[in-house]
């Protein structure tokens, strides 16, 4: 019989906390940055009490890369950190991509570039979706809007990384990583059967020895088979992970597209632009790589218009365009460096495209 | 001496140039993993350098790690499987110049681990630029003038930094120029393992190595390099043994 989960009020930073520990994350390596300190914080109390290891790394390069280590003996294991840092961690990133490694990375964005500010940002949209560190990877990459989604999604990114041996980065904000909202603890189940890892490395003993590497110098062709081997994965992925939520798209001539904390917000414009009579829905992609293409596809057949809302200054509009296939127009709504719309701002848009 | 095929080692033609030290340093950590009966429950990581092929000689599981970063790989790994025996095995580039943070910082962290520290005073990989050891006046592909010329500083001499931390256990420097002082390496890699299977921390071994090609030079001129220059400047002993044997 399944225990009775309790409701707690929690900040987001410390959601994760919970939901990793949840399901099984045992190895937690990261460096303070704001405004995802509680993760480091709150790890660094709670791991022990579960018999995992902690370590506050000397930087995120050095975190990432105890996370390509932790992983590599079959721990669940998990970083975090904010903009600058995963800018840090890329090179990690694309080591862990190359020798497949499961591990969860959380992004909760800040502004930038560069030093930016500590003010929720959606500004590492590309880093994440398209690549950020060097050569032909994918991350599988998971943008919660709702304290209780982003402790459900933290649990599944476990399942998700294990399942594809793929990196999965959890890609939130300030607002996300800071407010409190009440969330129900919910005991871990795993979303998919999950394969034995029979690449890990611990000792030798009655076994030949494994290795774990990225290099792929012979035969010269090597690597065009490990990166062919890579896209066939994508491409399953893609086939098999499109997470997106719809609201009021029935009837509706505008979408508005956002993801994250946005789309929360524009869901609260849509009722203030439906209360005017104005048929607006929402489409809120869940997984941004993948990303729902087909979803976007089938509103753009029906509706008018597109609007992208984002905290930045145009980033994830290029994927909605190309996902449309520029087959309706596509208005954009968005500033960069810190800065978030409220429904009001949202709704004098909708006003504004809606007539146009 | 017994000689004989060591179990750790893969049978195998390595790729390495004739005359170089990585080839011995490899033989001696496999004499030494097959002395301590513990080769089957090793994890060692690769470097970024001419060792990166590391796996392609060692019987061991190994993982190859980014430029540098050896250090936090080890260190995740041997803090979730203490029971296992984790070693670094690192050049001068990617121990002392791009890694130097890891380094320190596991170093001072007192893991439980043994690093392996081939100092050959040049990037061999890459094809003979200076790297953090490379010595006053040597010449190398972007300090064709000789190492000072252009505000290089002075080599790194890692021994001495590290017996700086409160957190080190045992600091060696050896060299594999001659038979004498391959013999003392193997003692302190011996002694490295050892610490680290008696869960006593830290330990680093620094052997001065040859790298022939890259010094442009026979063999048996980069043995004197090693036994006169080398030395001179990164003198051989003890430099930290917290243990005091
Ligand atoms: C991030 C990064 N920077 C640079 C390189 C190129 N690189 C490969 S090996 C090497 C130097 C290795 O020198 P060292 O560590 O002294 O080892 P050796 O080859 O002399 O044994 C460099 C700079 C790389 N692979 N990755
Ligand atoms: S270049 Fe130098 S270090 Fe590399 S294999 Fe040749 S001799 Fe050894």
């Amino acid at each position: 019989m399944s225990k009775v989960s309790k409701k707690v009020l929690l900040k987001g930073n410390e959601v994760m906390v919970e939901a990793a520990l949840s399901a099984g994350c045992r190895f937690f390596a990261g460096y303070p940055i704001t405004p995802q300190n509680e993760v480091p914080e709150c790890m660094s109390r709670r791991m022990p009490e579960v018999g995992g290891v902690f370590v506050q790394a000397e930087s995120e390069v050095a975190a990432i890369n105890m996370i390509f280590g932790a992983s590599a003996t079959g721990t669940r294991c998990m970083t975090s950190s904010s903009s600058p840092g995963i800018s840090l961690k890329q090179e990690g990133i694309s080591y862990i991509a190359a020798g497949e490694l499961p591990c969860v990375i959380a992004n909760v964005q800040r502004g930038g570039p560069g030093l930016g500010n500590i003010r929720a940002s959606q500004g590492d949209y590309f880093q994440a979706v398209k690549g950020g560190g060097h050569g032909d990877y994918k991350l599988i990459v998971l943008a919660p809007s709702t304290l209780p989604e982003l402790y459900e999604l933290t649990q599944n990114a476990f399942d998700y990384s294990d399942y594809y041996r793929n990196p999965v980065m959890i890609l939130g904000d300030g607002i996300l990583g800071q407010m409190a909202e009440p969330v129900e603890l919910k005991e871990y189940k795993p979303i998919v059967t999950l394969p034995e890892k029979d690449w890990i490395l611990d000792g030798c003993e009655g076994r030949d020895p494994r290795v774990i590497k990225t290099l792929y110098l012979y035969p010269s062709d090597s690597l065009a088979v490990h990166n062919a081997h890579l896209k066939k994965k994508y491409e399953q992925i893609a086939s098999e992970l499109e997470l997106f939520e719809e609201y009021k798209t029935e009837d509706c001539e505008l979408v508005i597209a956002a993801y994250g904390m946005t789309a929360r917000i524009a869901k609260a414009a849509i009722r203030l632009a439906r209360d005017k009579g104005m048929k607006v829905g929402l489409l809120r992609p869940i997984s941004l790589w993948p990303l729902a293409n087909s979803a976007f596809m089938r509103l753009a057949e029906t509706a008018k218009k597109f609007l992208v809302v984002e905290m930045s200054n145009g980033q994830f509009i290029e994927d909605v365009r190309l996902a449309t296939e520029c087959s309706v127009p596509v208005e954009f709504f968005g500033y960069g460096g810190g800065w978030y719309p409220t429904p009001e701002n949202i709704l004098e848009r909708i006003e504004k495209v809606y007539t146009l | 001496m017994n000689f004989c095929r060591t179990e750790s080692l893969i049978d195998t033609v390595t790729h390495y140039c004739p005359g170089c030290g990585h080839g011995i340093i490899h033989r001696l950590v496999a004499e030494v993993l097959d002395e301590l009966g513990v080769r089957e429950k090793t994890i060692a990581t690769a470097p970024v350098g001419c060792a990166v092929l590391f796996y392609n000689y060692m019987k061991c599981d190994i993982i190859e790690c980014a430029h540098g970063r050896s250090p936090a790989v080890a260190t995740a790994i041997k803090r979730l499987l203490p029971e296992n025996v984790v070693f670094t095995y690192q050049g001068d580039g990617d121990l002392a110049a791009i890694g130097m943070a890891e380094t320190i910082h596991a170093a001072n962290r007192g893991e439980n681990i043994t690093v392996i520290f081939v100092n050959n005073a040049i990037y061999g990989m890459t094809g003979g630029q200076m790297a953090p050891t490379t010595l006053l006046g040597q010449m190398s592909t972007t300090t064709e003038a000789g190492r000072g010329n252009n505000q290089e500083g002075p080599p790194i001499k890692v021994c001495e930094l590290l017996s700086m931390l409160d957190g080190v256990t045992y600091l060696e420097r050896v060299a594999v120029n001659d038979a004498k002082n391959v013999i003392k390496t193997k003692k302190a890699i011996r002694k490295g393992f050892l610490n680290q299977i008696e869960g006593r921390g830290f330990s680093m071994v620094e052997v001065l190595s040859m790298c022939p090609t890259d010094w442009k030079v026979s063999p048996l001129k980069a043995a004197e390099f090693v036994n006169i220059d080398m030395k001179s400047v990164f003198p051989l002993g003890v430099y930290k043994d917290e243990d005091g044997q």
